[in-house]
Order: structure tokens, then sequence, then C-alpha cells
């Protein structure tokens, strides 16, 4: 047996929801990784679960509404991303209360179209779909739609850096040197509401948020950068989304046999265990940082 | 040279076995020295002023004194203890610099002075009649009782500050300790709250520490202060401690003290060739005093 | 709709409101609602995992709230707690959902989220009946210094309440709570039932008291009209939950501001 058949199941190379998710996949790491950077510097990971949270409403509703699961996650966040930019989520106080009650609600209202749709329809894994992704029965003729609304959002946070790193850092020194702040949230907000949909698609409205949350933090443990830490929170992302599919196909051949461990499950994982083992060495450096300028 | 204070009223003579008793205390935060050699004694009913800029070390002197961190050298003591460490924790009161009060917190302010007489007791209370009176009478020797039935989150800063006065002493304990109170207050409320401070703290017998970074407002009432600075502290009898030698010793540059109608400023000096330590006193002013 | 086989549902919904407005009060004093909403995420993994070794939901829910309730009280003194445990929340939802495609029960994904009320079957009633005890005795012992701790952190402390110790006594209630209430109502949706009741019971409350049996008298509310109505329509009960939650927190803040206008009126 080579070296390459130990890591890669047979078949890896050849088959075609492994291209598809291998493509769909890795796009969607990159935007949520360069996307994310911004909403993790803001702090506003809270604003990214809610996000999610509400296009599980809107996915399961596409379902119902026979349309594919991106326009209903699209949809919906981009509707509750409008919300929050009308409500204000700039104030703190009662912020995550607010958002709370918004996350019961549209999961509550989740609830009710995947119990429509289970009993509209005859197969019962929509929930799953939903709510943990399901890379590998991604159609290809999603990726044009998936790309085009990648370049739109990583392009629109990669060319606006700059205003948006001094905006997010200082809204009042910004504001002072003619940025404007307002609208540059707005399009932050419309970003990230893209990201999410994208993530949520790939590996599930509820697992979402680590996508694009967990390599930007990760990346920002490393370097204060933020053109350096969205190079490398998006190939962290792309990193765990490939060795995810890997192993995912590889499991087939794990206990139980033929049935295969979900590929949201390994990349959450390993998004995590990077954030653990590159962020082991962060705290101890902010602790320094922290002591010396005193 | 004009008083800074009216003839002085005897300071309550030194209790035999001070409440508080500070001797030799060293702190380091974060790495760096923030106080050495700080020693003072504190006794019942006296009020003491912690005066220092921003930054100095009051806060953290007091977190020190209440047992919420430890000093690298030296003594706290509370009197009743033979031990190193601050005493039953439920004989200091404190009122914290900063509280967050959520005005939607379903807490009135009666009930928050409630809890400073039995907060720390395991289990649901049970009404008693003679609770009530005593939380009735401390929010009356505050002037609390208008907004007594308010929710403590929608109180005006002077108000809360009031009610956590009021929780503090309700307990009737030894040493109460206020951080700042008077930072945020108008001209007029620093006035009230300092004799109404006084007041409770004379007729419990309380010893006081209150700190603040203008030394003016208690002048009147400080029966001694202790004024750090540079990470040192003196001392004393307010007028034996805020003189320019004093300062400019503790400095480590000199510092001229005015007193300016019976209020006092601290000055930095302007060059180096001036004389050390001379109080400077003016006693009139062109124009409205 | 009360016929022999609702009774459970009754009964079990009814214990788990009340324990929720009660938790649900300190939940929000302390602005824990973010503890609120992660605990039954980890505690989703246990529950899976616990179907498929064979073993109760009940003993799985326990132990991985009461970690993941340890692992967040851990994470916050350290600081950042947001990322941290945003992740390791993810982790284990994911970790549920492999545990739950390799079991073979396939509704359980949909009952684990979101509750299965009317599942409810007799033996469940004592167990949650001797938690929920558990939690309101646990809950009034603490009463008085978890109050105070909340308020008037460093008061307390001067005055020899604990904060670290206040802090972890309250997640191993949330704990508590968690496991008892989550198969009734949900993993996503107990957060609604633990947030919303105690929310708009604070826009009628002014003391604790008041707003801890108003919270509870919601929660009970909400909970029977979820049940009813999910009786009629055969809806999912979590759907009626999140909704009546989201209503009654919006009442308590219509009703808020307005006090407070009146109020600044007064001035």
């Amino acid at each position: 047996m080579t070296g390459s058949a130990a890591v890669f199941a047979p078949g890896f190379f050849s088959s075609g929801p492994v291209h598809t998710a291998l493509a769909l996949g890795g796009v969607v790491a990159i935007v949520c990784g360069t996307v994310g950077v911004f909403t993790v510097i803001r702090g506003q990971a809270f604003a990214g679960e809610a996000l999610s949270d509400i296009g599980a409403a809107g996915g399961s509703a596409s379902f119902l509404a026979g349309v594919a699961p991106i326009w209903g996650f699209l949809a919906a966040s981009l509707g509750a991303a409008a919300a929050m930019e009308m409500i204000g989520v700039q104030r703190a106080r009662g912020r995550d209360l607010a958002t709370g009650i918004v996350l019961g609600g549209s999961l509550g209202l989740a609830a009710l179209f995947l119990y429509l749709d289970s009993t509209l329809q005859t197969g019962t894994g929509t929930t799953v779909t939903v709510l943990f992704g399901s890379l590998f029965t991604l159609n290809s003729s999603l990726i044009p739609a998936v790309v085009t609304l990648s370049l739109i959002a990583a392009g629109l946070v990669c060319v606006l850096q700059r205003p948006l790193m001094l905006s997010s850092l200082n809204p009042d020194l910004a504001a002072v040197r003619g940025i404007p702040v307002r609208w540059l949230g707005v399009a932050y907000l419309a970003a990230l509401a893209v990201a999410v949909a994208l993530a949520a698609l790939t590996i599930g409205a509820i697992l979402g948020t680590a996508l694009v949350v967990g390599p930007a933090a990760t990346a920002l443990r490393l370097t204060r950068r933020p053109g350096l830490a969205m190079l490398a929170a998006a190939g962290l992302g792309l990193l765990a989304v490939c060795l995810g599919v890997v192993l995912a196909y590889d499991s087939y051949l794990w206990p139980p046999r033929g049935h295969g461990w979900p590929v949201s499950f390994f990349v959450v994982t390993l998004v995590f265990l990077f954030y653990l083992f590159f962020g082991s060495s962060g705290p101890k450096r902010i602790r320094q940082r922290e002591q010396g300028s005193r | 040279m004009s008083p800074t204070r009216p003839e002085p009223v005897t300071a309550a003579a030194p209790t035999p076995t001070p409440v508080l008793s500070v001797r030799d205390l060293d702190i380091r935060l974060g790495g760096r020295q923030v106080l050495s050699d700080v020693s003072f004694e504190i006794g019942a009913g006296q009020f003491t002023g912690l005066i220092g800029a921003n930054g100095a070390g009051k806060t953290t002197l007091m977190r020190v004194i209440l047992g919420l961190q430890s000093p690298t050298r030296g003594t706290v003591r509370l009197s009743g203890t033979g031990q190193d460490s601050p005493a039953p924790k439920r004989s200091v009161g404190y009122v914290p610099q900063k509280f967050l009060l959520d005005p939607d917190i379903p807490l009135r302010a009666r009930d928050l002075v409630a809890l400073g007489l039995d907060g720390h007791r395991i289990g649901l209370p049970l009404p008693s009649r003679s609770r009530r009176e005593r939380v009735d009478q401390m929010l009356s020797a505050v002037g609390a009782e208008g907004f007594a039935d308010k929710r403590v989150g929608r109180l005006s800063g002077g108000e809360q500050q009031r009610v956590l006065i009021a929780h503090a002493l309700v307990s009737q304990p030894r040493l109460l300790l206020l951080d700042e109170p008077l930072a945020n207050l108008d001209i007029g409320s620093v006035r009230e709250i300092v004799a109404l401070i006084s007041g409770l703290a004379r007729q419990q017998q309380v010893a006081v520490l209150i700190s603040a970074h203008e030394v003016n407002p208690l002048l009147a009432v400080m029966d001694q202060v202790v004024y750090i600075a540079a990470g040192r502290a003196a001392s004393g009898p307010t007028d034996q401690v805020i003189r320019s030698e004093v300062l400019s010793r503790l400095y480590g540059q000199h510092v001229d003290v005015l007193h300016v109608h019976g209020r006092v400023l601290v000055v930095a000096g302007s060059g180096d060739s001036e004389p050390p330590g001379e109080d400077i006193t003016v006693t009139h002013t062109h124009g409205t005093p | 709709m009360f016929a022999p086989f609702m009774v459970n549902a009754w009964v079990v919904a009814s214990i788990v409101a009340v324990v929720a407005g009660v938790v649900g009060f300190f939940t929000l004093l302390r602005g824990n609602s973010f503890a609120a909403h992660a605990i039954p995420n980890g505690s989703f993994a246990g529950a899976a995992g616990a179907t498929l070794v064979g073993v109760n939901p009940l003993i799985g829910l326990g132990v991985f709230s009461t970690g993941s309730a340890a692992a967040i009280g851990w994470l916050s003194r350290r600081g950042r707690r947001d990322v941290a445990t945003a992740l390791m929340l993810t982790f284990m939802l994911g970790l549920g959902s492999l545990f739950l495609s390799v079991a073979p029960y396939a509704g359980l994904v949909y009952s684990l989220l979101f509750g299965e009320v009317l599942g409810i079957s007799s033996n469940q009633v004592i167990p949650t009946l001797a938690l929920a005890a558990l939690c309101l005795l646990a809950a009034g012992a603490m009463y008085r210094p978890l109050l105070l701790s909340t308020v008037l952190p460093d008061a307390g402390r001067a005055r020899g309440v604990s904060t670290t110790l206040m802090e972890f006594l309250f997640l191993g209630l949330l704990a508590l709570a968690t496991t008892m209430t989550v198969p009734v109502v949900g993993t996503l949706l107990i957060f609604s039932l633990t947030i919303g009741p105690p929310a708009a019971a604070r826009a009628f409350a002014d003391r604790p008291p008041r707003a801890i049996l108003l919270s509870v008298i919601l929660a009970l509310v909400t909970v029977w009209i979820a049940i009813a109505a999910a009786y009629w329509t055969n809806y999912p009960i979590g759907f009626f939950v999140g909704s009546i939650s989201a209503f009654s927190y919006v009442v308590g803040r219509l009703w808020t501001s307005r006090d407070l206008r009146l109020a600044a009126r007064h001035w």
C-alpha cells in the first residue's frame, strides 16, 4: 500500500462530491476567515451567532418553499443584518439579552419549519442538513453562485480593510478623519451576513460561527496586522476544511463501516484544535506585553 | 499664617488599640512597585483622608486593606485580631469606586441596604421587624427615604452614593472604606456627602478611610491624612503633612503648598533654583473670592 | 388534552417552568445570558453520547452540563472567554452530531434540539421532580449571597462573600437546571424559557421576591399555552416557547421604556 493511499482512502481524488466539497468548502473557508477577522476585532461574535441562527429559520423555510437552501440562508441573514442595523447593534446594554431573545424566536421558527417540512416530505434529514450541514451532498451547480458571493464579501472587506480597522478600534477618531463610520458598519455587517450564510450552507447553521470566528481568532493571536491576519485566517480555515473533507471521506472505512462521520464535526474540531494549539502562546505574550508597558 | 482649618477640634484621642493599623506595607501590581513603606493607624471615630493623584495607588491600597490583594511586605491589622490578616470581614464596610447598576435590575434601594445587613447569610430571609426598622433608620440617616422604594439602577449618582453608604454602614462595621466617593459629584453634593459621612462616622464611632484626589473637600472634617505620591506615603495630622517640605520630599521635587482662603493648593515648583519648603499663604485677592 | 397520557407532559413541563423561572431570574441578574445559551449546547453532546452508549440521557446531560459549566467558569477567569467558549461549544455540538449520526435512532436530533414534551414518559416524572427540588433548595440557600455578590461584587467580598465561589455555585445551579429542563424544551430553546419570562417579569416587579414569583408565573403560562397549542396544531412545542418568550420580552421592554419616560417627565 502506497503512502498516499494510507492517508487518502481509495477513490478520493476521483470522487465528484469530494471535488465539489473541496471547492465549495475551500472558498467558503477563505471568505469566513477574511470577514471573521473583523468580527473578532469588533467583538461582534455574538452578532455572527445571531445571524447564523436566524439563518437557520431561513434555511429551513427554503426547504418548504422548494428553494435551494443557500437563498434561504442568505435572505434570512441579510434581513436580520438589516434589522440589527436599524435597531442599533452598538448599544452594549441589553444587547446580549435582545440577541438571545431573537435567537430563541428564530430557532423556534426553525423548529416549526423543520417540522412542517418533515410532514410534507419523506426525508428526515432536513434537520441535520440545515443545522449541521452536509458538505458532500451539495450540488456542484452552486459553485458559481458561491464563488460570486464570496468574491463580493471578501473583496468588500479587503478593499475596506484600513478604514474598517480604524473605525473598529476608534470610531470617534475615524469619524473625525472623515470616514463614514455608519456606512462602513453596514457594509461590514452585510459581508458578515453573506459569510455566515455560506458557512451555514457548508457546515450547518449552528456550527457555522466556528468557521467565521475560529480561524480569525487564532490568526489574531499570531499577528495584530489585519492584512496578515486575514491571510492567516483564510489559510487556517482552508486547512481545516480540506483536512476535514479528507478525514470525513476516510471515515467511511472507520467504524461503523459504511456510514462515515460528519464533515462538519471534523471541521469544527480542527478549528477548535488550531485555536488551542496556536492560542496557547497567546495569553502569555499578551500578559508580557502588559507587564512590560507598566 | 492663616489657619488651614478652624481651630482644630481635638482629633478623637487616639484609642489604645487603633481600629486599623497598617505597618511597613509594600505593594506590587503587575510587576511594578506601587507603594512602599506605608504605615498609618486609624482609631474609632477618626476620619482619615487618603489623598493622591489618579494612579497613585489609592484603590490598590484599599484592596490590600480589604484583603482582596496581598502586600509583598508589611501587615494590615484590624483591632481584635492577633493575626496579620484583616479581621472577620463583616466588620468592614466598603463603598467601591465603580459600581454598575443596570436600570432594569429589580432591586430597590431599600433591598440593597437590607443586603448590607444579612447579605452574607445562607437561606431565604424571613421577614423581621427589627431588620426592617434598622434599614429604615439607616435610610433616613442618609436622607434616602424619598427614593428608598425606587430601583437602585434608576437613581442618580448622588442618590446611589447615599444608598451605598447606607448599605456599608447598616451592619455597624468598625471600619468604613470609601473609594473616591466624591469623584463624580457636583460641588453641592460633595459637601453634603462629606458632612453626612463624617456625621455618621462620629455617631457610630466608625473608623473612616476615604480616598480622594483633591484634599480640599475633606479639609474641614479630616482628623489626619495619608498622602501618597511617587510610590510613598506621608501620614499624620493634616497641617503637619500638607506642607511644602513634606510633600517636596515625597515627590522628590520642589512642590509648593499654598493656602488660599482656607483652601490648600499643591503646586509643582516652576524651577530648580527655588528655596525648598516654605508654605506660601495668600491672605487677600482682588475681586470676588 | 388532559387525557392520562398528557398528564405527564403537563406535570413535567410545569416543574421545568418553575425551575426555569427561578434560575432565569438569577441568570438575568448576573447578565449571564451567554452561559445560559452555552451550557445547554454543551449538554447536547452528553445526551447524544449517552443515547449512543445506551445510558440514561439524563446522566449524559448532567455530566456534560456540569463539565461545560466548569469550563465556562474556568475560562472566564482567564480573561477572554467569548471566542474560547464559543469554539468549545460548537465543538460540543459537533461532537453531538457525530454521536447522533452514528446512533441508529433518527428522530433524536430533533427532539434533543427542540424538545419532546409530548413524549415524556411517566418514569421521568420522579427524577425531574427530585432534581427540581434540589435546584430550588440550592437557589434558596444562595439567594442572599448571590444577590449581594452580583450587584455589588467588591462590597460583597469585603463582607466575606467570595465572588469566585458564587460564580461557580451559580454555574452549577445552571447546569443542574439545564439537565432537567432540556428533555422537555430542547437544548436550543431552553434558553428562551430561561430568559424570556424573567426579562418580562423585571419590567413589572421592582423587588426580588416579586420578580421571581412573576417570572415563575410567566414561565408556567408560557409552557401551558405552548403545550395546549402543540396539542391542537401538532406544531413543535419549541416554536411556541420561542415565540411566546420573544413576545413577553418585547412587552416587558415596551413597558420599561414607558416607565422610564414617565419617570423622566417627573424629574
